[in-house]
């Protein structure tokens, strides 16, 4: 009998779905209550940092060039005080067969599919994991279909997305577009039933198991040319990934020193899911709308439980805007001779401002670059904005209004971050786990969400008792 | 009259209005839930017609035929002046301007 395709019967078998497509029962991990073994989960990849290495390098993927900036570094200097000014490194990410980090998750979730006997993967993605995704398939010989949320009501495309798309289709994948909002969910899930591919989702354990040969390179690459690990490293966020298996992978190479810092674009007060506002964005990912709900709530994600869970690592969170983005990129291509980018800048403006607080000997790495291409710079995006009545300006940063306009710092020295409030996320994350599993955590749960936001059991209760 | 064979890009609504998620902005609950592919067109058609298409894939996908031989034409933007001035400017404040 043919299964009803309905909006309410296909989310209703939601888990069943997603149990067949991702070859993994998610209950295995689960205690019933809000903890969940988290390493555990992880470990079931099977896969050691070793064979990560073994399975990227059988498609090219690792083992990218740590570029250090050395202008973008002097000119960083010249706005601190005598003696500070970090030496800023870049992991040229874009180096990877796709374009970007994302193959590394990529090559281990298709292979992982490959292995399993799946005929086919699927992704939902927007961004630059569908391209990597769709490239992996090609090579390992699976076919692919990327599921993009690409489109406002009027039919208008965000360009970088588009870019995207195409570069799917040159990989020889489906890519289905679809209008704004979350039921892409269903649509997604639907094609997973009825194609039986493998769900390839950013946030399965193979995914970010396929991250940490990152932050391995990275802490590696220093030693060999600096002769020690980095002070910080930069990575910009929006599902958690990137920032989670980096560190994982830096924490295994015994980088223990090291402070992590997440970056996102602010686009505080735009709603992503509203149709209106879509196009009124003009970067979209590396920002707050996923940087801000995935690090509270890693568990609304397309697979029962994310194993992208950046606030156990992040040890600081800030903001950058879109005009800092954008200049930033700018000034990558002009004096470090390397296009990339923009979203994948954002650590990058980031870590021009917080060299600054930083001594000149101390070492700051950003964790990726990312291919650019038509549609995907920051000359389309800003024309684009400009198309969508948003206002260009030189000016202060501060004065930005995402959706209304896009302030490009008047001078370098404009270019700050501003800090996040890391303990209200904190916060966030604790009240909303123990609101959906338990009302009343045991102190098994207790001792996890201190794991899970990076903070001792006295912060977590004192959290619990507000 | 579009023939049977040609690569084609077929739209659907997904979810009409009243069917939307109650857990979505107002804006975007007053639209439908649309969707795009692509795929070989099975049948010979005209634009506008329901059709079904072989995608990518190699899976049959229905909807309402609305482009032959679609293309893309997304590009680098029309020129944005304020990137010359920024390039003008780095290079005199880390360059002085100097020949």
């Amino acid at each position: 009998m043919a299964l009803a395709k309905d909006y309410a019967s296909v989310m209703g078998r939601s888990n069943e779905i997603m149990k067949t497509a991702l070859g993994l029962d998610y209950q295995d991990f689960e205690s019933g209550s809000v903890k969940f073994d988290y390493e555990g989960l992880m470990k079931s990849t099977g896969y050691t940092l070793d064979e990560v290495n073994r399975i990227q390098s059988l498609t090219g993927v690792g083992n990218t060039p740590l570029l250090e900036l050395r202008n973008l570094s002097a000119l960083s200097r010249k706005y601190a005080k005598p003696g500070f000014g970090a030496r800023i490194f870049a992991k040229d990410e874009a180096a990877n067969p796709s374009g970007s980090f994302k193959a590394r998750r990529a090559a281990c979730a298709v292979a992982h599919a490959k292995k399993l006997g799946y005929k086919g993967v699927i992704a939902a993605t927007s961004g630059n994991y569908g391209a990597a995704v769709a490239s992996q398939a090609a090579m390992q010989g699976l076919r692919c279909i990327i599921v993009q949320e690409c489109y406002d009501s009027r039919g208008v495309g965000q360009p970088e997305i588009v870019e995207k798309a195409r570069r799917c289709e040159a990989y020889g994948a489906e890519v289905v577009q679809l209008t704004v909002g979350p039921e892409l969910f269903y649509s997604f899930l639907s094609l997973l039933e009825d194609s039986g591919y493998f769900n390839a989702s950013l946030y399965s354990p193979f995914g970010i198991a396929g991250v940490e040969t990152l932050g391995y390179e990275i802490a590696m690459q220093c030693r060999e040319k600096l002769g020690k690990d980095p002070e910080v490293v930069v990575c910009t966020n929006a599902g958690g990934g990137m920032i989670t298996g980096t560190a994982r992978g830096l924490l295994k190479a015994g980088a223990t020193n090291t402070q992590f810092v997440g970056a996102s674009i602010d686009l505080t007060g735009l709603h992503m899911a509203s149709d209106k506002q879509f196009n009124r964005k003009s970067c979209t990912t590396g920002h707050t709308g996923f940087g801000v709900p995935y690090a509270t709530d890693p568990d609304h994600s397309d697979v029962p439980r994310s194993a992208a869970r950046p606030l156990r690592y992040m040890d600081r969170y800030v903001y950058v805007t879109q005009g800092e983005v954008f200049y930033i990129t700018e000034a990558l291509a002009n004096l470090e001779g390397i296009e990339r980018g923009p979203a994948g800048n954002t650590a990058l403006a980031a870590a021009f401002a917080l060299a600054q607080e930083l001594p000149e000997d101390a070492v700051i790495v950003i964790s990726e670059t990312e291919y650019t291409g038509a549609g995907k710079h920051i000359q389309p995006q800003l024309d684009f904005a400009r198309d969508n009545g948003i206002e260009i300006l030189f000016g202060d940063p501060s004065q930005d209004r995402p959706g209304e306009n896009i302030v490009l710092p008047k001078d370098p020295s404009l270019i700050r971050c501003k800090d996040a409030d890391l303990d209200r996320m904190r916060a966030s994350l604790i009240r909303k786990a123990a609101a959906t599993r338990n009302a009343n955590p045991t102190p098994e749960d207790i001792a996890f969400l201190a794991e899970e936001t990076k903070t001792d059991e006295v912060f977590v209760r004192s959290v619990l008792e507000q | 009259m579009i023939k049977k064979g040609e690569w084609v890009r077929i739209h659907n609504i997904v979810l009409e209005p009243s069917e939307r998620s109650p857990k979505i902005p107002d804006d975007t609950s007053k639209v439908p839930l649309e969707m795009w592919t692509k795929g070989f067109l099975q049948e010979d058609a005209e634009i506008g017609d329901q059709v079904s298409v072989k995608t990518a894939v190699g899976r049959i996908a229905t909807g309402k035929l609305i482009e032959v031989n679609p293309y893309y034409t997304h590009s680098y933007g029309k020129f944005v002046p304020e990137l010359i001035h920024i390039d003008k400017q780095l290079r005199e404040i880390m360059f002085g301007g100097e020949e």
